[in-house]
């Protein structure tokens, strides 16, 4: 008896060996899915075509072109004017949503947010018909002057505006009315108010959606790729050395150069967050907005202009996706939904595309809570738990294309007997799942937080396994927040690009995959119809996932109302 | 060993706690902590936060590791060692500071939440125990529509409802305001009596632990200071952090004179020296407010009393049932002494700033300790 005193631990019962198994099986599909195609790529950047060892060669070839520094530049460029003009347009849109008592809010905000139903391509298209070569404005960027630097931006605003305004919504809505009246009555005009008060609680939501927007326009290759003409860019690079030029190694060494400004933005806002948090206490008194007429008018014009814009943008690629022949036969028609009769992948593509995010929905929606529950809630495989933790937070980190590349240089290495999967459905939903995996996981934990962290405690008590607790008690409680990962997941699988435009096969085309490759060829009126129907799917998720919350949560959740 | 004790017929302490030490790297929140508590027995741990009082109770719970030492729990007529098992193989309840009630489902399902069989005899169960905790009736409402003090009883019905040897309470009433608080405190003490079972309660609220525990464990940086009944615990505190823990107490400087005496400014008094100490030696003369007696007039009568001296009143402060009397006392070196006095009491004593009053410290209340390291005297 003695004996077994050793080592301090307590011993495991059935319930938490089953909770370490499937521990240690979340952690070794993470693993998979993520750590070795990640380490695939560092290991082909740092071996030469020779197959041999080749340290940061490579690396000082490539940073020797003028033409990467050409790439760097314009990226750079492109990335700050972008985020220059997303944040004070985002900050307005929030500010008029948080702080003013405008009329038609939810109509404001559900307008603001339709870019997150479109892939980065579809903005790209819209442009073309507005201001390209034929477009109904070209006087506006003449001379095709809209296929370069200011198409990619307006382009990459219209895609990012909304990330930005869910931050800065976020960070505006949590204010300390007792601030702003110690203020008033020591004296402070508005100006000064805005400074010393709205600023700084602000301030970190600011740093925090710049550093978003930052870095999804830097790794975004959508929209350059449709728009961007001549003026390369690095995402853009990294797509023409492993597609056009089939230069795996360069392509890796340029992929590992574009997780430096994602790891760093992504390093920024962690520690920024971890600063936040003493910012608001418990004893906060929610601030009151009371109406005023110029500045609801001002923020209602404010907000119909930029919602407006957004609209003409997904209009356009509507629009053109039913119109003969732009700009000179404005009949309708449905000829460019004939896909099947056109390159790029056909109906299939779009099939392809809402099975992909069908199956990515209910495999990533089951993963991530599934190990965020075992990590937050178990006391089961330590190591396990800890290793999950930290590769749930690496994929906010890298960009899709890296990630894709990854999945190629590890999976179609012949010698690995996972070789099988590559360009298979399920490597796509693997790759899909692993990309948005932080996000999911964040909303997952925060909701798994907010319960009692004695459920379990008391469950093991009352000699009850955590698997009843888990069925009776979180997964009822935690629904909502479910249901939010699965939609995120649909809508973000149906629009991506970047992640999957290395690992499919004409068997596995995507819906966006055929948008570029229809808008390649040159079949612009296409691409827009299949962007249109990406939109229109994703809408329809929403839609039915909205329903679906509202009933759900009027049969399980009687329990909120007091 | 646990065959003897059955064949002698001695009653086996429902847990036994030997040694129990917990090292959360190189900090020691608990340093080899043994105690036993009795079948039906009320225990109390009571200590300052982060005193290892909360840490020996998960540790009890299973819900942590012990780093060193053994937990017995009596099983039958037998003693078993649960120190490595898990909760689940425990034999306990447990009610939490946050009650940890599962929100989305109703009293009736949280309680029988633990209970397996027929739903008759589930239903029967938790009708009976509802009625135990006087609120008969509320199946079907939701934990968010119940007031503190109910959702704290509905989760010691929880707790009770499996019929466990034993109840482990985790500052159960801190959450609550002071009048629910008073009036809980007395329900689950003749909840506790009624039903026999063996508790374990931690608080940090001295009144709580002497009105409610049968004997309490004085806890203070991860070692016990000490255990004894609340009567105990309050007139014979064992060192000066348990007296000063429990309690109001006055501090006087003193050094040691001979047996039984102290030598406190220039005045000889007798006081409880335990241990001996040489002549010389310092000391804290400690004793409560209210055992320090305060006389109307000063007689030959009154002279005659042990420990007597003149004081001077330098504050009268009214709490409520009682006043708070500050005296300093010009013989015993003029330190500041506190006195208790009941308003009849005071009404009879007629005191005032302006006069002095003849002031005695009874000499077996009056205790010495050693210098203030908190080491026992």
């Amino acid at each position: 008896m003695i004996a077994l005193r050793a080592g301090g631990r307590i011993a495991a019962d059935r319930s938490q060996q089953v909770a370490a198994g499937l521990l240690w099986l979340l952690a070794a599909a993470l693993v998979l899915g993520l750590a070795l195609p990640l380490a695939a790529i560092l290991g082909k950047a740092l071996t030469g075509d020779d197959g041999r060892f080749a340290g940061l060669a490579q690396f000082a070839a490539i940073v020797g072109e003028a033409r990467f520094w050409d790439a760097v530049s314009n990226s750079l460029a492109v990335s700050l004017t972008t985020t220059m003009i997303v944040l004070p347009l985002a900050y307005v849109f929030a500010a008029a949503l948080t702080r003013t008592c405008m009329p038609a809010k939810p109509l404001f905000r559900a307008l603001a947010l339709t870019p997150l139903l479109a892939p980065s391509l579809l903005p790209g298209i819209a442009l073309v018909y507005l201001f390209g070569n034929q477009g109904l404005l070209k006087a506006w960027f003449p001379d095709g002057s809209i296929y370069g630097f200011w198409g990619i931006v307006i382009a990459e605003v219209f895609f990012t505006f909304p990330h930005a305004l869910m931050i800065l919504v976020t960070a505006l809505s949590v204010a300390d009315a007792r601030l702003y009246e110690a203020a008033t009555a020591l004296g402070a005009g508005r100006i000064r108010r805005f400074v010393t008060v709205t600023l700084p609680a602000a301030r970190y939501g600011l740093i925090s959606s710049a550093l978003v927007v930052f870095t999804l326009v830097i790794v975004d290759f959508g929209a350059p790729k449709v728009i961007g003409g001549q003026y390369n860019v690095l995402a853009v690079e990294v797509y023409k050395q492993v597609i056009g030029q089939q230069n795996f190694p360069k392509g890796a060494v340029i992929g590992m150069l574009l997780l430096l400004p994602a790891v760093l933005a992504f390093v920024i806002d962690h520690l920024l967050q971890r600063r936040q948090r003493a910012l608001l206490t418990a004893r906060a008194q929610p601030l009151v907005v009371r109406p005023q007429a110029w500045v609801d008018v001002l923020s209602t014009v404010a907000c119909a202009a930029i919602g407006g814009a957004l609209l003409v943008i997904i209009a356009t690629a509507v629009a053109a996706a039913f119109i003969r022949l732009w700009p000179y036969n404005l009949s309708l028609t449905l000829a460019h939904f004939d896909f099947d009769n056109m390159d790029g992948g056909g109906w299939a593509a779009f099939y392809n595309s809402m099975k992909m995010a069908l199956a990515t929905s209910v495999i990533g929606t089951l993963m991530v809570f599934g190990g965020a529950y075992l990590a937050e809630k178990t006391r089961a495989a330590p190591v396990a738990r800890q290793l999950l933790k930290l590769l749930a937070i690496i994929p906010m980190a890298v960009p899709g294309l890296v990630l894709g590349l990854g999945y190629i240089l590890f999976f179609n290495n012949p010698a690995n007997p996972l070789h099988f999967l590559y360009g298979s459905m399920t490597a796509l939903v693997l790759c899909s799942v692993m990309h948005f995996y932080t996000t999911a996981n964040l909303t997952a934990t925060t909701a798994l937080k907010q319960l009692d962290a004695e459920f379990e405690a008391v469950a093991a008590s009352l000699k009850v396994p955590f698997w009843t607790t888990l069925w009776r008690v979180t997964l009822p409680v935690c629904l909502p927040a479910m249901l939010d990962i699965a939609r995120f997941y649909f809508v973000s699988a149906m629009c991506t690009v970047s992640a999957v435009i290395f690992i499919y096969t004409p068997d596995t085309v995507l819906a966006s995959v055929a948008v570029l490759n229809m808008d390649d060829a040159g079949d612009t009126a296409a691409a827009a119809a299949m962007a249109t129907l990406i939109v229109a799917a994703s809408a329809l998720i929403c839609l039915v996932f909205s329903v679906a919350s509202w009933w759900l949560s009027r049969r399980t959740q009687a329990w909120r109302i007091r | 060993m646990n065959r003897d004790w059955q064949a002698t017929g001695a009653v086996i302490d429902a847990l036994r706690v030997e040694r129990v030490a917990k090292r959360f790297g190189a900090f020691t929140a608990l340093d080899g902590v043994s105690l036993s508590v009795k079948k039906g027995e009320f225990l109390c741990l009571l200590g300052p936060s982060g005193c290892g009082k909360t840490t020996l109770l998960r540790i009890i719970a299973g819900l942590e590791a012990a780093s060193d030492g053994a937990l017995f729990m009596a099983a039958g007529d037998a003693e078993r060692d649960v120190t490595r098992l898990p909760a689940s193989q425990r034999d306990y309840g447990i009610v939490f500071q946050s009650y940890a009630l599962f929100p989305n489902l109703n009293v009736a399902q949280n309680i029988a939440y633990g209970l397996k069989g027929r739903r008759e005899d589930k239903d029967l169960r938790v009708t009976a125990l509802l009625a135990q905790i006087g609120l008969p009736g509320i199946e079907h409402k939701y934990p968010s529509q119940l007031s503190g003090g109910q959702q704290q009883r509905v989760a010691l019905a929880r707790a009770l409802a499996t019929s466990p040897s034993l109840l482990l309470l985790d500052e159960p009433l801190s959450a609550l305001d002071a009048r629910v608080r008073e009036h809980l405190r007395r329900e689950i003490k003749s909840l506790q009596q009624k039903l026999g079972v063996t508790t374990v309660m931690v608080t940090h609220d001295q009144e709580e632990a002497l009105t409610m525990a049968d004997r309490i464990v004085v806890m203070n940086h991860g070692v016990i200071e000490q255990i004894g009944t609340p009567e105990e615990i309050y007139t014979r505190p064992a060192n000066r952090f348990v007296a000063e823990f429990v309690g109001q107490s006055n501090w006087l400087a003193a050094t040691s004179a001979g047996i039984g005496q102290v030598l406190l400014g220039d005045a000889l008094l007798g006081a409880t020296v335990t241990p001996p100490r040489p002549d010389g030696h310092p000391l804290e003369l400690f004793i409560r407010p209210e055992d320090v007696q305060l006389h109307a007039s000063w007689s030959p009568v009154e002279a005659q009393i042990v420990n007597t001296a003149l004081a001077h009143v330098r504050k009268i402060e009214l709490l409520g049932g009682f006043y708070r009397i500050a005296l300093s006392v010009p013989g015993w070196g003029g330190q500041q002494l506190l006195a208790d006095v009941v308003r009849s009491e005071f009404e009879r004593l007629n005191l005032s700033l302006e006069r002095m009053v003849p002031v005695s410290l009874p000499a077996n209340r009056l205790r010495a300790f050693g210098p203030s390291t908190g080491a026992a005297a």
